[in-house]
Order: structure tokens, then sequence, then C-alpha cells
């Protein structure tokens, strides 16, 4: 696969995710939240961008990662990578579950269902105060440090852990994208009737892969409780799912950088405009959403990628 | 317990009304185009401000306010069906959510801005509050008019469905739009004749869904979600399921709360979701 090939602007992009250190060492709480987000959106692509199944309740599996490194902080033991993987099975055993649903969907019934099954989840959680603390969250516990470094003030092993599982994740994502696996997804979003005709199994296929985002989901979940020490019910909500869309639609979908672009302007822009009321900034929001939809159907980094090749 | 049976019925049934009012046009449009309309409780929401702007500052009676409510959001839904959404008919369910999510998003923080977040009252005459007493029980006055005026219209939306050609063309579109064409229906036309009404349905329902839960500029995104469900379970383009789907939806909704009220909303998802499953073209879908 001569797609495979690591291309100098990868090295040099991945290289650049180190500079906030020397160079803001002052947002590097921002920069391990972007790097969170990062994460999240590309447990999205890897089903919207690559398999094309849309999902307005990717918060699910998000949230219920978060909640299981809580919890296991909160009642059992504080060391974070064994939390990072207990949370990813958790959100996985969760995916699985639910992938046997939602493959037999598309379309207005995939996005309503997917839309359900986020509430159904949300609403739970809301429930079952007892375990998760309802709407108060989930508070009260400390993760001290992650293999020997101690989470400081400033958040330089915070950012530190995020940017490593990010990158982790990513490799582990570009694996499974350029192999045969991967070209199998993309040929189900281009053509769902096609792929069982030539004999791919569509369905285990995308199984697989939504198992695969429920899991990378639940690890970024995990982190973000790792590195603020609290789990509130909004990882579970509705606006969190648009959320992560609206960041991989503004990146551009099924490009593996897409989300991290895209979580990168979103939440550079939301800090810079944290001054003003949380409920005006979602008014450029929408407006920027409008604009990408009207104008730039493939993200910002499709729109880049017409222009340095305008043949295309 | 017979009797809270019987008042949990009626207000569950006044509710579901509501739910219908604001969810019929949604149900016709999807159905018609195709068009993953998720900002149609924003234009219920501009119905309600509507009536509260026309209230309390202009000092209309309650009554006048409600014709107007339903044309502010009609010629809204207009206005951005000439400019925004007919240009994604052809586009992708996705690209249609993105688009409607982030009207949604921009109606709610400009709402938000003109009439802060709080919650609005639009206090309704005096001949509507209070409660009559029937066979021991009473029922608020206010609910008996709102299914009164829902049934109203729901026999209006029928007739003009079922008995005009301006219906029949509708049900030609809904059906086979091609076909439709080539019978010359201008399906543009009537779709956005059809889009206007359903959205001024919607301003009317959020006009009268003040006295019951209330305007603030959240409204557009928590009765998205009860709009979608009598639409998914109620099935495209019948209106007939919306109204079964809106009561059913209604009534259990009101019971959860009353008889389950630690489960909060999560029967309601849980129905919706297993409805899915089980009829993924609704109750009532046909195709």
């Amino acid at each position: 696969m001569a797609n495979a090939n690591v291309k100098p602007l990868e090295v040099v992009f991945w290289l650049a995710t180190l500079l906030p250190f020397v160079v803001t060492p002052n947002y590097l709480s921002l920069a391990s939240q972007i790097a969170i987000t990062a994460l999240f959106a590309l447990s999205l692509d890897l089903i919207l961008g690559y398999a094309g199944i849309v999902s307005l309740g990717h918060a699910a599996f998000f949230g219920v990662g978060a909640y299981t490194a809580g919890l296991i902080a909160k009642h059992y033991w504080t060391e974070p990578l064994s939390g990072l993987l207990a949370a990813g099975v958790a959100s996985g055993v969760l995916g699985y579950a639910l992938s046997h649903i939602v493959v037999r969907f598309r379309h207005l019934a995939l996005i309503m269902l997917t839309l359900g099954l986020g509430l159904l989840v949300h609403e739970a959680a809301n429930s079952a105060s007892a375990l998760t603390g309802g709407a108060d969250g989930l508070q009260g516990f400390r993760v001290p440090a992650v293999v020997g470094f101690k989470f400081d003030l400033y958040g330089t092993t915070a950012y530190a852990y995020a940017l490593a599982v990010l990158f982790s994740c990513f490799l582990i994502s570009r694996r499974i994208i350029h192999s045969p696996f991967g070209l199998a997804l993309r040929g189900i979003r281009e053509n769902a009737t096609r792929m069982p005709a030539i004999g791919a199994p569509s369905r285990a296929h995308l199984r697989k892969v939504y198992t695969i985002a429920a899991v990378m989901a639940g690890i970024a979940g995990a982190l973000l409780t790792h590195t603020t020490s609290t789990v509130s019910l909004e990882t579970l909500s509705f606006g969190r799912s648009a959320d992560v869309l609206v960041i991989l639609i503004l990146g551009g979908a099924g490009r593996l950088y897409g989300g991290i672009v895209g979580a990168i302007i979103y939440m550079v822009a939301r800090d810079q405009f944290s001054g003003i009321n949380p409920q005006y900034w979602y008014f450029w929001i929408g407006l920027l959403l409008v604009a990408v939809v009207m104008f730039l159907p493939n993200g910002i980094l499709g729109g880049l990628a017409k222009f340095s090749r305008p043949r295309s | 317990m017979l009797a809270s049976l019987a008042g949990v019925l009626f207000d569950g049934f006044a509710y579901g009304m509501l739910l219908f009012l604001l969810s019929v046009g949604l149900t016709v449009t999807l159905g018609m185009m195709n068009f993953v309309n998720l900002a149609h409780c924003s234009f219920a929401m501009v119905g309600g401000y509507a009536t509260v702007t026309l209230m309390n500052k202009a000092g209309w009676p309650f009554l006048a306010t409600l014709p107007m409510a339903f044309i502010a959001a009609g010629l809204l839904s207009i206005f951005l069906e000439r400019t925004l959404y007919r240009r994604l008919y052809r586009a992708s369910d996705l690209d249609q959510c993105l688009l409607t999510i982030g009207i949604v998003f921009i109606s709610v923080a400009a709402f938000a801005w003109f009439f802060t977040s709080e919650q609005q009252s639009a206090p309704v005459p005096e001949y509507l509050r209070g409660s009559v007493q029937i066979l021991g029980q009473s029922f608020a006055t206010y609910r008996i008019f709102l299914i009164a005026v829902s049934l109203a219209i729901t026999a209006v939306l029928v007739l003009l469905l079922e008995r005009t050609r301006f219906g029949a063309r509708v049900r030609a579109a809904v059906d086979n739009q091609r076909m439709a064409r080539g019978l010359g229906i201008d399906v543009e036309r009537t779709f956005m004749i059809t889009f206007a009404l359903g959205g001024g349905l919607a301003g009317l329902g959020g006009a009268l869904a003040i006295q019951m839960v209330g305007l603030d500029p959240s409204f557009a995104l928590a009765y998205l979600v009860y709009v979608l469900i009598v639409v998914a379970v109620g099935g495209l383009g019948s209106i007939g399921g919306s109204f079964a789907a809106a009561v059913l939806l209604g009534i259990s909704d009101m019971a959860g709360k009353y008889y389950f009220p630690w489960l909060g909303a999560f029967l309601i998802y849980l129905v919706m979701v297993a409805l899915l499953m089980w009829r993924p073209l609704g109750l009532f879908g046909k195709r």
C-alpha cells in the first residue's frame, strides 16, 4: 500500500505537537484537552469517515469510558494506565453489544437510532445516581501520577500523557485504515450493497470497526477523567456528540488528521472566546457549521487538498 | 387510583396533542423530501417568542397572537427553505443533519441574546384558567382548550390533504416524486407551501406550549428529541401515524412521570429504540 508511506508533512505535524511544551507552557492544560478531543474525533472518524456510519450518540462511549475510569479511581485503585485499559474494555463491550443493532440500519433510521441509544445511556447514568452521582457527577478522587510522573499544576504531565495516548491510537488507526480491512470499510461506505456481492462480510466488518471506535472513544473519556479528576453527566450528553461531529466535519471526515485539525481549531477558538457566554459561542459554531456544509463539503483539510491540487 | 388514572390519561392526551402539533409538519416534510430537518423545533420556538413578544410588548390578547405565531414561523420556514434547504435536497443525510443542527445552535444563541435565557411567560386570559369539574374529576381548562384546538387543526389538515386538489398533489409528491413531476405537478412549489404549513403549525404548537411546558432558548433542543420520536414511531408522511404516536408518547410520558418518576425519560427512549428496531419505518410507515 503506497498510501501507507509516512509523508514528511506528517512527521512535521507530530513534531509540532511537542511545541506547546516550550512555546506555550501556560496553555498545556488546554493542549491536553485538545489531544483528548482529537482522540475522540479520531474514533468518530473511523466509523463516520471510513465506514459511513453516521452517529449522533457517540458520546455514549466517551462517557462510559470516563465513568469507568472515574469509578475505578474512586473506589479501587488510582493507577491510570490500567484504568485506561479497563475503560476501553468497558466501552468496547458496550460498543460491541450496540454494534449488532447499529449495523442493521442506514440513513435516517440509523441517525435516529444512534441518537436514541445515546440519550438512553445518558438517561440511564442520570437515573443511576447512586453509582454515577447523577447530576452532581463523580468527584472526590485524584489520580496522583502516571508511570512515575506526578500530575502537576501546569498540565505538563497531563499533556504528555494525553499526547502519548493520542499518538498510539493514531498509529493504530493509521495501520487499520491502510490495511485490507480499512479498504473494505471504504468499499462499504461507497456502496453498501455491492460489497457483500463480492464476498465481503459487510456487517462483520462494520461491527468490528464500531467496536474499535467505541474502545478509542472510551479511552478518550478515561483520559479526560484522569486529567481533570471529575466526571460529569455532560460527558454523555447530546451536546458532546454534536460537538465531536462538528469538530470532525470542520476538519474533514475520512482523512485521519481531520479530527485532530478540527479539535485544534475548535478548542483554541473556544478558549479565545471563553469570555463570552457559552450560549453565544454556539451562535458562531452554528454559523461555522452552516458555512462548512454550504461551502466546504470536505472540511478544512478537504478544502486545502483541493486548493493545493486543483486538478482533483 | 382510578381517578388519578383518568387525570393521567387526560394530561397525557393534552400533552400528546401538543407534541402532535409540534411534529406533524416534520412528518410531512421528512416524508415528502426526505429532508432531515433537525431545526423543526426552532420554528416552534419562533412561534413561542412571537406570542410572548406580542403579548408582553404590544399588549395583544393571547388568542390574537396565535395566528401571528403561525405566520411568523411559516414565513421563517419559507425563507430558510428558499435560501438554504433547497440546495441540500440531494445531499446526504449527514450534510442535512449538520446544516440543521447549525441552524438550531444559531437560533438557541440568538434567542438567548435577545430574550435572555430565562423562562418566558405569556399569561393566558381569565377564561382559560382554572379547571372544570366533570364527574368529580377536575380538568384544567387550558388543556381542554389545547385539545380542542389540536383536534380542530387535525380535522382541517386531514380534510385539506384528503379532499382538496392541493392535498392530492402533496400525497402524489410524497408517494412518488418523479411520477408526480411527470404528471405536471409543480413539486417544488407544493413542497414550499407544505413546508411553510408545517413550520407554521410548529410555531402554533410553540405558542400553545408556553403555558404547559414553558419557553426558553433550550426549547429547540429539548423538544427535538420528542418530535423525532413522534416522527420515527409514527412513520414518515403519515398524519394518522403521527397522531397515534404523539398520543402514545404523551400518555406514556405522563404515566411514566407519574408512576415511575425515578426512571425519568429513560422509559421513553427505551420505547423509541425498541420501536425503531422492530419497525425502522415507523408503526404506520409504508416505504
